[in-house]
């Protein structure tokens, strides 16, 4: 169902092959492709339909440009158009310039404004020096204010609540006591609220009125439908919102609600949550949103996830090795568990260039991972430092132990032969010794130093290396990634013993199951 | 106050906008014709059925095409037919055939688990039933807490432990306290997680085990709650949860508001799973049976 732009757009760019440019007739299936796109990535209908109005104008206004091909041509105009829509990037806080600064958090129910709050705090503790002090002013919801304190005493900021007091009193009080505790932020943590309960938005009016907060942020969820638009505007209309932040991102919502809530307020995404977890704040950034709402990965969000999150002694270490080609199978064990580190499969994969094609494909999981390193641990140490040991009855010995077939043991040796065989080339362009600490981290990763794709190793680089040696760029004009058929490639991901049950026989238990129920219908 | 007034007064507090929208369709005495199926299509996609609106549109376009659409309650009509088409074979409530019955609630962070669980538990209790509530969220701040308060207003018991506790430990405590206090209903929550959460979906898995260990045949329901203001990417939770745990019926919160929770038809689409109870606001009493017809009605009704 969920079929990404790119993977619809290489049907439709049948239309535009041996053309010379975009015409009125061909462009119609780019964007029928691209109004589906978006609509399954919950972006509201009017909006879609007027964005591909707007796309068309844009690729048939552009003229033909000398060695773009049209659907290059095409999905250039796609992707600008949607980054001019959310853009600007404007990830501030603007703050009062006699403290405190107020914040006000307002959002529907559930939609990540306690967490958020206690993010935010955190954020602005660390990188901008601020001193903040959270208000809990849901006084409704069993254990809100419960919530916000235990979130406040793990990050050590102060709480504020009062009891017997009205939501609006409440906030007034906070800011009251931050300006006494010498606090120069005040965050107003709020009840979740409908936007068609009258009562609870003249509350939430109030809260404004009386604290009269200098950011007033709706909190979204990403997960949220054609509802969005609805909400925001009312949410706007009441509090004249600055600013909104998306929520739970970390999975595979497309978050087409950005879309919406910046045409409908006019107001800037600050920031997105993507986790559960008190760092999971990033800044938010069009080009990455469009990418992901169109399916077309998110490079740069990839880079910056390695960057943080791999060491520079590992990346330094694991680079040494292949330079010096000693590299082993106890060598590539640990570029894997590097590459895990960066969190769970399907999020790394979903960021690689052109990788949004094929995660139906390769369907890897992190389930599958495990047995990947389940192969490695059931070779002895010297089988993974001297792998020209691994002869058949050795493979077998070993896919045995670790409950797959044999197999998926050769396609290990061939991608670890493939690996290797990079690392001569990148040896031979004598990139070792020209290359700082970073730049290595990037090489590792098939990133150039300054986060373009590296040409030289194939694009994929070594991580990606893991995945049959390097796949090609990530925009369907380039065509999906060519070297998958690694691994983790055509061969489908490594595969347990006697794998039972296959998706057709849990749908069919499913059906049984179903039948079983019917006896329940009223 | 029969069930589908009840529901229509609840979700008819708002009036949904595709009920208005339909309306407006024929203002003027505009006639049926491929421009107006146009536009109906749009209010359906603006309802969140995904790409099930435009099969709808396109039942309803056959309809037209063999003269059996004339005017605006005839459309109707039609368009209640085919949304109801569309819906569960299977839904309502379920027979309490084991005890205890052990019922699993699972979801993404922030649906509606929780307080569904309050609702659930009040509605056991008011039946009679001697109700045992789990907290096996013990990941988010102060969830243990939020269950603990309502299980005191719904008055029924809970076990519970500290932050950070293994949840599946808290399950296992839940069922051994429920069989030496004959408890009728046992009802587990869970922390919210997305679906894409691979280790924590095994985590459910585990919990799943360790109760069926416990009893056998446990847990005799798992139902996902969804987020009524959820577009498409409620397939997917109803997908890949129903993968992890054999889902088998589904909640759905949040219709107080102008979402009508048009997913479930994506859902009853590609995965096709029973929807049990609706919530409709965050008090403890307002949990509606699911019922097909009325939730059409609802949807449709003009104010
Ligand atoms: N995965 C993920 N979960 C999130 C994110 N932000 C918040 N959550 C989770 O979403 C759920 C709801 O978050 P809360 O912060 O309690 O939401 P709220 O808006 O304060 O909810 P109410 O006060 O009840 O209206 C919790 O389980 C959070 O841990 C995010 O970015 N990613
Ligand atoms: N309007 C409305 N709000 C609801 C409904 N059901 C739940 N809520 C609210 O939604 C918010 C989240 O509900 P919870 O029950 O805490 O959700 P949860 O799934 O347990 O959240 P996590 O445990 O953090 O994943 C709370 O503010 C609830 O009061 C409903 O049917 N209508
Ligand atoms: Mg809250
Ligand atoms: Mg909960």
């Amino acid at each position: 169902m969920f079929e990404t732009l790119t993977k619809r757009l290489s049907g439709a760019f049948g239309a535009f092959r041996g053309q010379r440019e975009l015409t009125e007739e061909n462009i119609e299936d780019g964007l029928r492709a691209v109004r589906t796109a978006l609509l399954e990535a919950d972006v509201q209908f009017q909006l879609a339909r007027d964005f591909t109005a707007r796309v068309k104008e844009r690729a048939l206004g552009a003229g033909i440009v000398k060695g773009v091909d049209p659907s290059q041509q095409f999905v250039h105009a796609v992707h600008a158009e949607l980054v001019e829509m959310m853009g600007p990037e404007d990830a501030k806080i603007r703050f009062a310039s006699q403290p405190p600064t107020v914040l006000l958090l307002a959002g529907l129910q559930g939609a990540g404004k306690t967490t958020t709050c206690a993010k935010l705090a955190k954020r602005m503790r660390e990188r901008g020096g601020r001193k903040p002090l959270m208000v809990a002013a849901d006084i409704k919801r069993p254990a809100a204010v419960e919530q916000l304190r235990v979130l406040g005493r793990k990050l050590d900021i102060p709480v504020f609540h009062q009891e017997g007091l009205t939501a609006p009193e409440v906030c007034a009080a906070g800011v009251a006591a931050a300006r006494a505790q010498g606090c120069d932020l005040v965050l107003l943590d709020t009840a979740g609220r409908l936007h068609v309960d009258d009562e609870l938005m003249a509350e939430v009016a109030d809260i404004a009125r009386l604290t009269k907060p200098h950011e007033t942020v709706l909190v979204v969820d990403s997960m949220t439908g054609q509802d969005a638009v609805r909400s925001a505007q009312a949410f706007h209309e009441r509090l004249e919102l600055t600013g909104v932040i998306l929520t739970k991102l970390d999975g595979d919502a497309r978050g087409g609600a950005a879309v919406s809530l910046k045409a409908v307020t006019g107001r800037p995404i600050l920031f997105i949550g993507t986790g559960e977890k008190l760092d999971d704040l990033d800044a938010f950034h069009p080009e990455r949103m469009a990418g992901r709402i169109l399916g077309m990965g998110d490079v740069v969000g990839l880079v910056e996830e390695a960057q943080d999150k791999i060491s520079e002694q590992d990346a330094e270490a694991a680079y040494q090795k292949m330079v010096l080609g000693s590299f082993t199978l106890e060598d590539m064990l640990a570029q894997i568990r590097m590459f895990r580190k960066l969190g769970p499969m399907k999020k790394v994969l979903g960021m690689m260039p052109g990788m949004g094609g094929m995660m139906d494909k390769i369907d890897v999981d992190d389930r599958q991972m495990n047995r990947l390193e389940a192969l490695f641990t059931s070779m002895t140490p010297k089988e993974r430092l001297h792998p020209e040991v691994l002869d058949m009855s050795r493979r077998r010995r070993i896919a045995r132990g670790s409950g797959q077939d044999v197999g998926a043991m050769n396609d290990l040796l061939k991608s670890f032969k493939g690996m290797k065989q990079m690392m001569k080339q990148m040896n031979k362009l004598g990139l070792g010794a020209k290359l700082g600490s970073k730049a290595k981290k990037d090489a590792l990763r098939g990133m150039s130093a300054d986060g373009e794709l590296a040409p030289d190793v194939g694009g994929g680089g070594m991580l990606s290396g893991l995945f049959g040696g390097g796949g090609g760029g990530g925009l369907p004009g380039g065509g999906a990634p060519e070297g998958l058929e690694g691994m983790l490639g055509q061969r489908g991901a490594p595969r347990p013993m006697g794998s039972s049950s296959t998706r057709k026989q849990q749908k069919k238990k499913k059906k049984d199951k179903k039948k079983s129920r019917k006896g329940r219908r009223k | 106050m029969g069930l589908f007034d009840r529901l229509k007064t609840r979700l008819g507090r708002t009036r949904s906008a595709l009920a208005d929208g339909i309306s407006g369709l024929f203002r003027g005495g505009r006639e049926m014709d491929a421009a107006l199926l146009g536009e109906l299509e749009e209010l359906l996609y603006n309802a969140d059925l995904g790409s099930v609106a435009s099969e709808v549109v396109e039942d309803l376009s056959r309809k037209h095409k063999r003269g059996e659409l004339n005017g605006e309650a005839d459309t109707r009509d039609a368009l209640r037919a085919s949304l109801l088409a569309r819906l569960p074979e299977v839904w309502g409530e379920i027979e309490f055939t084991h005890t205890p019955t052990v019922i699993l609630v699972v979801g993404v962070n922030g649906s509606g688990k929780t307080t569904s669980i309050a609702k659930l538990a009040h509605r056991f209790h008011s039946q009679g039933k001697h109700v045992l509530v789990g907290a096996c969220d013990t990941y988010r701040a102060a969830a243990a807490e939020q269950l603990e308060i309502w299980a005191a207003r719904s008055e029924v018991e809970i076990v519970r432990k500290d932050e950070g506790a293994d949840p599946a430990s808290v399950a296992f405590e839940s069922l051994e306290t429920a069989l030496v206090l004959g408890h009728d209903v046992v009802i587990l929550d869970t922390a919210g997680r997305l679906h894409t959460q691979t280790n924590l979906m095994d985590e459910l898995r585990k919990i799943q085990r360790v109760v069926s260990r416990k009893i056998e045949g446990a847990p005799h329901e798992v139902w996902l709650v969804l987020d009524g203001t959820n577009g498409q990417n409620a397939v997917q939770q109803a997908r890949l949860f129903t993968e992890a745990v054999d889902v088998t019926g589904l909640i759905v919160s949040k219709l107080d508001g102008t979402a009508r929770g048009g997913a479930i038809f994506g859902i009853e689409r590609e995965v096709g799973l029973p929807v049990r109870y609706i919530g409709t606001g965050e008090a403890m009493e307002l949990l509606e049976v699911f019922e097909p017809q009325a939730f059409v009605d609802a949807i449709l009704a003009e104010a």
